[in-house]
């Protein structure tokens, strides 16, 4: 199995654009999924019977197969982009809520009760305490969420979408590797990517973890 | 809407649906067949592989970062990819299968081992446990919850695999997804979904009530 | 029992953890190694079951060098108590009691048996065997983990802080418990702490260490206090180092009057003539009445607490036997002193 090189550079403008509506797709999910978790992770952190629902729900559908997501959304929103955003939200969605509430578990009650204290009220307290020192932990669920969003598009090829899952199936159904592993290459080096820039990221969002120089 | 729920009911409980080489039971034992497969050959060689970084320290790097680069694989691209280069034939699927369970089983299996605390550890060796004992005695059982959540997570993501296998001519409840994707038939494809995601949710709380009774008296 | 001859310990990363030590721990009694953190004292304990070895010199247990023993079934010839005591968090109380006699070969039942007998020697209830250690107090526990020890019945107990993590109510209840055993069992005990006070209570010999692994002083306590070889001892000891020898003497010596009638203060009985409290024209004031082996620590807290200046003393049963006056409490502690620092042979 031989990689044609010539197929490469005769579809770059594709290759492009593929890659591009792939990472869109990724990306939207993730922020969405952020804006969704927050809230909900500041409620199941507080509310404790809310708490173990939440959770568990999350758990429930991250064990549904993405295939099997992105097909039961299709009555409700078909072969659209809304679908495949739709299904990698729910499964990073799952990911933030899990490791957010993590986080803010992970606030020392000291610090919290020193802030209330000085008279800060709740709200600021989890604006400026709270959520700050959680990042590290949400953080590492964006890291996740991320790369697991950028691997998952591909099965939106299927509901056809998929950005470069499309050369998967385009490479089955030619019995033709090349796209296939160009489209496997793209997906991973641009999960690394993103991951490192999100590495990068945490490291400006938290200056009082970086060590003395 | 309401006319595909009813249809979609019907199909999932028509007697005729369940019966024959392509009826829903014999799907589901073909994807349980692969499910278990897959995952038992994942853990003879992740959980080794793990137990050993684990006791051992060394090849943490790869045990950390394992996790990440599976969840990074593309499971369309890989099994595609598996399937061309082999001419073709499905067996070496299986390997796509195995692939992205190991990960998953290495990583939790680590954790497990690290997880053990080392005051334990000292207060075994100190009793005049021998290495293997410190190890099957008291490393091994410590780090089983975790173990076996890892080996849980593997089997739900061999599971997924194996639906996707179907495209590549696998059998199982996938065949219902892309049977009905090619034939338009879109109450299949949605009475593959249903099948799939209940087989994971079943089994994945099956598990999860195994693994509490299992360890119900380990900490509070 | 123990000796250690010129033992050294140097770690891979250049650190002197004990150097040239040459001690011996007396068969049946109790030495308390102590010092502050990184003297090299919890080194020197595990380096007597081989958890550490010695980088040269030689260990040797029952006059056996250690090194020429294999690891494993020296340890199991060896009672270790640790100060998180290290319990198996999956398996039962008496489980984890039994563990030594089933690594010995003993049956499972016959460890078993064996280990009841340690629940209950150790204070604890047949009940509490069938618990998970986390389901046990943190004094609990402790409890267990020195059961654990005696399983096998060692001739040697090695304990690593073991009362460490619990709160000083428990401490001072597990330190009875321990003396108690060692009247009873006469192991040969090696005991580290960091708490001066905990050392001078359970040691019949203490070693103070100096950080880098350096042996100061080793000597039973009343020497030790009485006659501390250097400064840093001395700092060691405590300001009140001079109260702290009191606290091993007993007020037997200090003689003792009736209590008699006219004083300012009268002494109220019950019908047993057991002193239920002081009272005078105003007021009733508690009283503590001393036995014979009380300490003479004791004898003058109550001296000075009390404003009747005396120290009631009672027999055995709680009986009256008479009453002490302070100036007799206090001469007998300046004596106690005096003693202490001439004893040994060295000329008054």
């Amino acid at each position: 199995m031989t990689v044609d090189w010539s197929w490469i550079s005769g579809h770059t403008d594709d290759l492009t654009t593929l890659t591009l509506s792939h990472l869109q797709a990724a990306l939207t999910a993730v922020l969405l999924g952020l804006l969704i978790s927050l809230p909900l992770a500041v409620v199941a952190h507080r509310v404790r019977p809310l708490r173990g629902f939440l959770l568990g729900l999350s758990n429930i559908l991250f064990t549904i197969p993405s295939i099997a997501v992105f097909v039961l959304l299709l009555p409700i929103s078909g072969l659209t982009r809304t679908t495949t955003v739709i299904g990698l939200t729910i499964y990073t969605l799952v990911v933030l809520l899990r490791n957010t509430v993590e986080g803010l578990d992970s606030v020392p009650a000291r610090t919290k009760e020193a802030a209330r204290a000085m008279g800060t009220r709740p709200l600021r307290t989890l604006l400026t305490v709270e959520l700050p020192l959680a990042l590290p932990v949400i953080m590492a669920g964006v890291r996740i969420a991320t790369v697991m969003s950028i691997s998952l598009v591909s099965v939106a090829t299927y509901i056809g979408d998929g950005g470069l899952g499309q050369l998967f199936t385009d490479g089955f159904q030619r019995n033709y590797p090349t796209p296939v592993i160009v489209g496997v290459l793209l997906t991973l080096l641009s999960a690394v990517a993103a991951d490192a820039l999100l590495v990068a990221l945490q490291y400006v969002l938290t200056p009082w973890k970086r060590r003395r120089a | 809407m309401y006319e595909l729920l009813t249809n979609l009911g019907s199909w999932l409980t028509g007697t005729a649906q369940w019966s024959g080489s392509d009826g829903i039971a014999n799907r589901l034992a073909e994807h349980l067949q692969y499910s278990l497969l897959a995952t038992l050959i994942a853990t003879a060689i992740g959980l080794p592989l793990g137990l050993l970084i684990g006791h051992t320290g060394r090849g943490a790097f790869l045990a950390i970062n394992l996790a990440s680069f599976g969840r990074a694989l593309p499971t369309v691209g890989l099994v595609v990819l598996v399937f061309l280069a082999s001419g073709l034939s499905m067996w070496p699927v299986y390997i796509a299968l195995v692939a992205l369970a190991v990960p998953a089983i290495v990583t939790n299996t680590y954790a497990g081992m690290t997880a053990v605390d080392p005051d334990v550890k000292d207060a075994a060796r100190g009793q005049g446990m021998r290495a293997h004992q410190v190890l099957l005695q008291v490393e091994l059982p410590l780090a089983l919850p975790l173990i076996m959540t890892g080996l849980r997570l593997a089997l739900i993501q061999v599971v997924a695999t194996a639906t996707i296998a179907a495209y590549v001519s696998f059998g199982g409840l996938g065949r219902y997804v892309f049977d009905g994707l090619a034939q338009r038939d879109l109450v299949q494809v949605l009475g593959g979904a249903v099948l799939v995601a209940a087989v994971a949710v079943v089994l994945d709380l099956a598990l999860s009530g195994l693994q509490r009774f299992l360890f119900r008296h380990r900490t509070a | 029992m123990i000796q250690f001859d010129a033992v050294h310990k140097r770690f891979p990363n250049g650190t002197t953890a004990v150097h040239d030590l040459s001690l011996e721990m007396p068969e049946g009694g109790v030495t308390v190694l102590v010092g502050s953190s990184g003297c090299g004292k919890t080194t020197t304990l595990r380096m007597v079951n081989r958890m550490v070895e010695p980088t040269s010199g030689t260990i040797r247990v029952g006059g056996k060098d250690v090194q020429r023993q294999d690891a494993a079934e020296l340890r199991r010839s060896i009672g270790y108590v640790i100060q998180q005591s290290g319990l198996f968090p999956h398996r039962t109380v008496l489980d984890n009691i039994a563990t030594v006699p089933l690594l010995l070969g003993h049956g499972r039942r016959r460890a078993r048996t064996r280990a009841a007998e340690l629940l209950e020697t150790v204070g604890l209830t047949a009940e509490a065997g069938k618990r998970y250690p986390h389901q046990l107090s943190g004094g609990q526990q402790q409890r267990v983990g020195v059961a654990r020890a005696l399983a096998a019945d060692p001739p040697v107990l090695l304990m690593d802080e073991p009362f460490g993590a619990v709160d000083p109510v428990v401490r001072t209840q597990l330190q009875d418990e321990l003396l108690r055993l060692q009247k009873e069992l006469s192991k040969t005990i090696v005991f580290v702490t960091h708490d001066i006070d905990e050392a001078v209570r359970l040691g019949d010999r203490i070693a103070i260490f100096r950080t880098g692994g350096h042996l100061v002083q080793c000597a039973p306590p009343t020497e030790l206090l009485a006659r501390p070889a250097d400064d840093f001892v001395a700092d060691f000891l405590g300001a009140e180092r001079g109260l702290k020898l009191l606290s091993l003497k007993t007020l037997a010596d200090v003689p003792q009057g009736p209590a008699s009638e006219g004083g300012a203060w009268t002494l109220v009985l019950d019908e047993a003539r057991k002193p239920l409290h002081w009272t005078s024209k105003d007021a009733d004031l508690p009283v503590r009445p001393l036995k014979d082996d009380d300490s003479l620590l004791s004898a003058l807290n109550e001296s000075v607490a009390s404003p009747t200046g005396l120290v009631a003393r009672v027999d055995a049963a709680g009986v009256l036997t008479g009453v002490s006056s302070r100036d007799d409490v206090h001469a007998h502690a300046g004596l106690a002193h005096t003693e202490a620092r001439t004893q040994t042979g060295v000329a008054a």
